[in-house]
């Protein structure tokens, strides 16, 4: 058949400001039919994003297309004057970039930058293209279609934003559709819908596309043939079908059985005979940024040596309770209760000995540890500020919490910067060890990490709860690692708390409505999983899907 | 999601590591040369800072001095010698004084919050109002003028940028990850500010003390021109431009090399600050269409 | 959007309040007994009541700032110690002269800038983006003084083109005009022009660290239509904002400027009043500059919260 897209021996190289060249894509070939959709996977690092825009001749800022031929339409776009490059973009290949927020310009109306490229390449004129996007507002189910154009981005919703610049992709009818993670930054409820708009559109108008993700499962519901790549190489290429299900390559298999199962067909825990005194409650907490008020009336026990698993979409609520447990944010009304104890609201009032039995982890370990210090003064400064240690006692208590997370002693010299996201959330997560606290909150600690190594981190700490009897809060965003770890589930949306029980009673029938919605949401490693949930909430009645 | 290269960057020597630019070498180059001359300058003029070396007012270059004599029958290069170190050291102590009271109540402001940050910022707000000259035009006039008033006066009116700066960056680093930490392990305001946030400020920090640096030069020697700051029989480059500038028309020089010199010392010490900055800086998506 | 642009404008009230009591504070409160600091060493007790009396410093504080106040509402800006003139008849004289540098100025360094600016953004990274950056560098950090007195030397003394005086009278044409002020409205346009330039061009390249812009690029638009249809829009808040900075800067170049070219303008004045410490002259030209320099900036902020889309079209 046509092939859209070829792509020879590609090398990119990149470098960090004013520094050298290194290659970051090795050798890499590839190619795309007309309807076909491929899929690039690999974790972040493995230059899947980078490969992406090379089929428009295109490097970011700080790298560079070093060798290779690719091949559009029949001929080697590497080899035309860079101008006439340029005018291939948003003609014959179009792009949906990871977060439609950022890449909508807020200072222009959405209809003129829909309509922009075709408008531009003199496709037609003004008045037909936006009859023409009219049509395909209507196609990606948005609202209001005749009007939607006349809107700033600030004026729509973050899921139909994304579904607008598939219609801006969409408009100049390309022949070679490049999405870039084009889902990862929504809430999971809002990605099911513009997972189908994108599926549907690249169906209808027969476009080949590439599309780059990490989600596995995201993967199994639109690419017909996978590519997995890793540091920059390929490491294996098939049909969907092959590589989810029989995939060759160790690492492909390493990244399968990274992929956690669905929420309710895990195995549950038996439930304990009786539920341990709690360690931590908060009752009836609400706390409010300005007139904004974040939480509602919300209360959670934590029991001894358990996991409370909290999940919610983004603007639910869950970090700040975090916050407002460590004291960081400010409450209004309620208490705060460490092992019977009501704690002083603010940080500043608390005892030592609380500070240090409740620590808390932060979600970005890039931002979490101080670029200026090493490792040895990040894990030393809580062991000399809570218990005294100095000198040669302060070094072996260092090297011992090193080991525990799984890290090397030679690490305690080492910067942040020198680290990679994994072994910095290790180290973000010993340094709360190191105060040998009774209670861990960690804000999703994992949702950074690659899946790989959020499943490594997840290994560790349950080994720290079964061997040292540590009590967690566990926040995410993410169902299925939640459902994993979490012996009670609290469940937020808008700022209250609307399930709440063991894990094995809040997974099970019946669901509380939101947590429905919540769990079918969560893509299935399953071809034709999209299609099922499709038909499904169409059956339910709406009023159940709003939670 | 981005593929940003993770590399170290190899290690070679200190001066190729550097990275210094041509401009910015040659502005180190003159700045080194200026410095140098504030510190031996004394010993090596061929006259005194104030000494009359020729009947011969406003002698052009080569006769009398090599570089002329002034109005007063002065030599040029003698008091162009002695002025650096004037020019200099009161730029240096004014500029310490601008950081001293900006960056202090900059990062109170940022750390303390509230009530504090308030009433400061709005005085500093206030403060800002004014150009900067007026505001000193005013405490000159209302105190008359001496160095110490000078010094203190441009000093306090250029805290006011330092203090808008140093707040925003103490805010900026405040709220993050690693300074929340270290709040909730209850370590106490002096820690964080010490420990957490100015050792990431660094960078910034010096960009500004060298602007600042570069702009009490400006406006001291301005106000020098202006015949309100540095007085005779001192020498200050600034004062030497304003006592010669009559000369222009009978052909001296004696007015526009001191002008020179302060634009030399400004311009390196820019240039200097702008290679410093640039270095953290990384190419854009507008270079990359034409590739 | 209005409730914001009111609330700035009562803030832009505020200040102005807060600068006049700033003003009043530095000239009469801080020095302590102004007579006294007026009289300097020379001082006898006779002279000191007399110029007490004379000032009003017999009564308080406050009483006296009301005094002064109620004055400047009314137009009248006092008596200077120096010439017993009213003050507000000496400015009126000389506000003119100054208004006509300051104005030629910024009719000639905005559009210069603003185009030099948006034409270095499109071609950034190139050769001339990089001579434009490095020779706008330099040019900041050079006096005005520098400059007025290398244009002086150039075309007043060694080739007589123009004039070094911007003495105008009112029977000069057309050219005797422009051989007059060309000097001084050239340097004092070189002091903004640099600055004005670098700051419209980061503004703009700012933007183009910016996803949408990413986006933009990848739709295969040319660079001229990004620069002026996609990063400008989103840049015109901060350039407003240096537009309104450098034409307050102005303030301070001009009294550079003035004295270089001898313009018997309103600085002149401020200048001689702060060496004879004619504290009511002082006090009425400081505020005069003052409340232009804050109005310009309450006219950048009110201009920039008009164009912001967000605030133009709430959700």
């Amino acid at each position: 058949m046509n092939t859209i897209l070829t792509i020879k021996n590609l090398r990119v190289e990149g470098r960090p400001p004013g520094g050298a060249y290194v290659p970051i894509v090795r050798d890499v070939s590839l190619s795309v039919k007309k309807g076909e959709v491929l899929a690039l996977i690999g974790e972040s690092g493995s230059g899947k994003s980078t490969i992406s825009l090379t089929a428009m001749g295109f490097a970011r800022p700080g790298c560079r297309i070093a060798k290779g031929e690719v091949w559009l339409n029949g001929r080697d776009i590497m080899q035309i004057p860079p101008a006439e490059r340029h005018a291939l973009r948003g003609d014959e290949v179009s792009y949906v970039a990871q977060s439609a927020a950022a890449s909508f310009n807020p200072a222009l109306r959405i209809g003129r930058q829909v309509i922009e490229a075709p408008l531009w390449h003199g496709r037609a004129d003004a008045s037909s293209l936006t009859q023409q996007a009219k049509t395909l507002y209507r196609k990606l189910d948005l609202p209001n279609p005749d009007t939607i154009g006349d809107r700033f981005p600030h004026q729509v919703s973050g899921g139909q934003l994304q579904r607008l610049m598939a219609a801006m992709a969409m408009s100049c009818s390309p022949d070679l559709l490049i999405l870039d993670e084009p889902t990862t930054a929504l809430d999971v409820t809002t990605q099911v819908e513009v997972l189908k708009a994108f599926k549907g559109i690249i169906h209808d108008q027969g476009t080949a596309a590439i599309y780059v993700t990490h989600d596995l499962a995201v993967v199994a519901q639109v690419a017909d043939r996978i590519l997995v790549l890793k540091n920059g190489e390929i490491v294996e290429e098939g049909a969907t079908e092959q590589i989810l299900h029989e995939p060759q390559h160790d690492y492909t298999k390493t990244l399968m059985a990274a992929v956690r199962p669905a929420p309710h067909l895990l195995p549950q825990p038996a439930p304990a005979a009786e539920t341990p005194p709690p360690v931590l409650s908060a009752r009836n907490v609400t706390a409010a940024y300005g007139a904004v008020t974040i939480l509602h009336d919300v209360s959670v026990d934590v029991p001894k040596g358990s996991v409370v698993g909290v999940i919610g979409e983004s603007g639910s609520g869950k970090s700040t309770l975090a916050r407002v447990i460590a004291g960081l944010t400010p409450l209004k009304k309620g208490t705060v209760t460490l092992e019977g104890q009501t704690l002083p609201h603010n940080v500043k009032d608390r005892g030592r000995q609380t500070l240090q039995d409740c620590q808390i982890v932060f979600q970005m370990a890039d931002t979490a540890l101080n670029p200026r210090q090493r490792i040895r003064d990040i894990l030393g400064r809580p062991l000399e500020f809570y218990k005294g240690l100095k000198g040669q006692k302060r070094s072996e208590r260092i090297a011992e919490l090193l080991e525990l997370v799984d890290l090397p002693p030679s690490f305690a010299s080492r910067y942040p910067g020198e680290l990679s996201g994994g072994q910095k959330q290790r180290v973000n997560l010993a340094r709360a060890l190191a105060a040998e606290p009774k209670v861990i909150l960690c804000d999703e600690v994992t949702s950074a990490l690659d899946t790989v190594v959020a499943a490594g981190v997840i290994e560790l700490l349950k080994s720290l709860r079964d061997r040292l009897g540590i009590s967690y809060i566990f926040i995410s965003h993410d169902l299925s690692t939640i459902a994993d770890f979490a012996d009670q589930i609290v469940v937020m949306q808008e700022g209250r708390v609307v399930d709440q029980g063991p894990a094995e009673q809040v997974f099970r029938p019946p669901y509380h409505p939101y947590t429905k919605l919540l769990l079918t949401s969560v893509p299935k490693m399953r071809q034709g999983w999209l299609e099922e949930v499709q038909a499904g909430r169409d059956a339910t009645p709406s009023h159940l899907v709003q939670g | 999601m981005s593929d940003t290269p993770d590399v170290s960057i190899q290690q070679t020597s200190t001066l190729s590591r550097l990275r210094l630019t041509w401009t910015a070498a040659i502005a180190g180059f003159i700045l080194l040369i200026w410095i140098l001359l504030a510190v031996v300058g004394p010993w090596i003029a061929p006259h005194g800072e104030a000494e009359i070396i020729s009947p011969q007012t406003f002698a052009p270059i080569g006769e009398g001095g090599i570089l002329g004599t002034d109005k007063l029958g002065r030599d040029v290069l003698s008091r162009l010698i002695y002025g650096v170190r004037t020019t200099l050291s009161l730029a240096l102590i004014t500029t310490i004084i601008t950081f001293v009271f900006g960056v202090a109540l900059g990062f109170a402001a940022a750390i303390l919050k509230g009530g504090f940050d308030i009433v400061v910022s709005r005085i500093v707000e206030a403060f800002m109002a004014f150009p900067s000259t007026m505001l000193a035009l005013v405490v000159i006039g209302a105190f008359g003028t001496s160095q110490t008033v000078l010094v203190l006066t441009v000093g306090l009116v250029m805290s006011t940028s330092v203090f808008r700066v140093s707040r925003a960056l103490g805010y900026d680093i405040g709220v993050m990850d690693f300074v929340e930490a270290a709040r909730a392990r209850g370590e106490g305001t002096w820690w964080i500010l010490t420990r957490e946030i100015l050792p990431n400020c660094m960078a910034p920090l010096i960009a500004e003390f060298g602007l600042r640096f570069t702009f009490s030069i400006l406006f001291l020697s301005g106000l020098s021109f202006l015949g309100l700051g540095v007085q005779e029989p001192a020498a200050d480059w600034g004062l030497m431009v304003q006592e010669n500038v009559g000369g222009l028309f009978l052909g001296s020089s004696a007015a526009l090399i001191p002008a020179a010199c302060i634009a030399s010392l400004t311009v390196s010490m820019n240039l200097l600050v702008d290679w410093f900055q640039q270095r953290q800086q990384g190419e854009t998506v507008l270079e990359k269409i034409d590739e | 959007m209005y409730k914001i642009i009111l609330w700035r404008l009562g803030q832009g009230l505020l200040t102005l309040f807060l600068a006049s009591v700033i003003i009043f504070a530095a000239t009469e409160i801080l020095p302590g007994d102004v007579a006294e600091a007026i009289l300097g060493q020379s001082r006898t007790e006779e002279a000191l009541a007399t110029l007490r009396e004379e000032m009003g410093l017999n009564r308080p504080a406050l009483v006296r700032y009301l005094d002064w106040l109620n004055g400047l509402l009314t137009g009248d800006l006092g008596t200077s110690l120096a010439t017993k003139r009213p003050v507000a008849d000496m400015i009126e004289s000389r506000l003119w002269n100054t208004v006509r540098l300051a104005l030629l100025a910024a009719a000639i360094s905005v559009p210069l800038s603003l185009s030099l600016g948006l034409w270095a953004a499109m071609r950034a990274g190139g050769r001339i983006d990089k001579t434009l950056a490095v020779s706008t560098l330099a040019l900041i950090a050079v006096p005005e003084f520098f400059i007025g007195l290398v244009l002086m030397k150039l075309f007043a003394v060694e080739l007589k083109w123009l004039s070094a005086t911007a003495n105008t009278r009112p029977y000069y044409d057309f050219w005797d005009n422009f051989r007059a002020l060309a000097l001084p409205v050239a340097t004092l346009s070189f002091a903004v022009l640099a600055h004005m330039m670098r700051m419209t061009r980061s503004s703009v390249i700012n933007i183009f660290t910016s996803p949408y812009l990413e986006m933009a690029a990848l739709k295969g638009l040319p660079k001229r239509h990004l620069v002026l249809r996609h990063a400008l829009p989103n840049a015109l808040s901060p350039i407003l904002t240096v537009i309104a900075l450098n034409l307050s800067y102005m303030v301070s170049g001009v009294i550079i400027v003035e004295t270089v070219f001898g313009v018997p303008g309103l600085t002149r004045l401020l200048i001689d009043g702060v060496t004879l410490r004619d504290i009511p002259l002082i006090q009425a030209c400081a505020m005069i500059f003052g409340s232009v320099y804050i109005l310009l900036n309450l006219l950048a902020d009110v201009l920039s919260i008009m164009s912001n889309p967000r605030l133009r079209y709430p959700k």
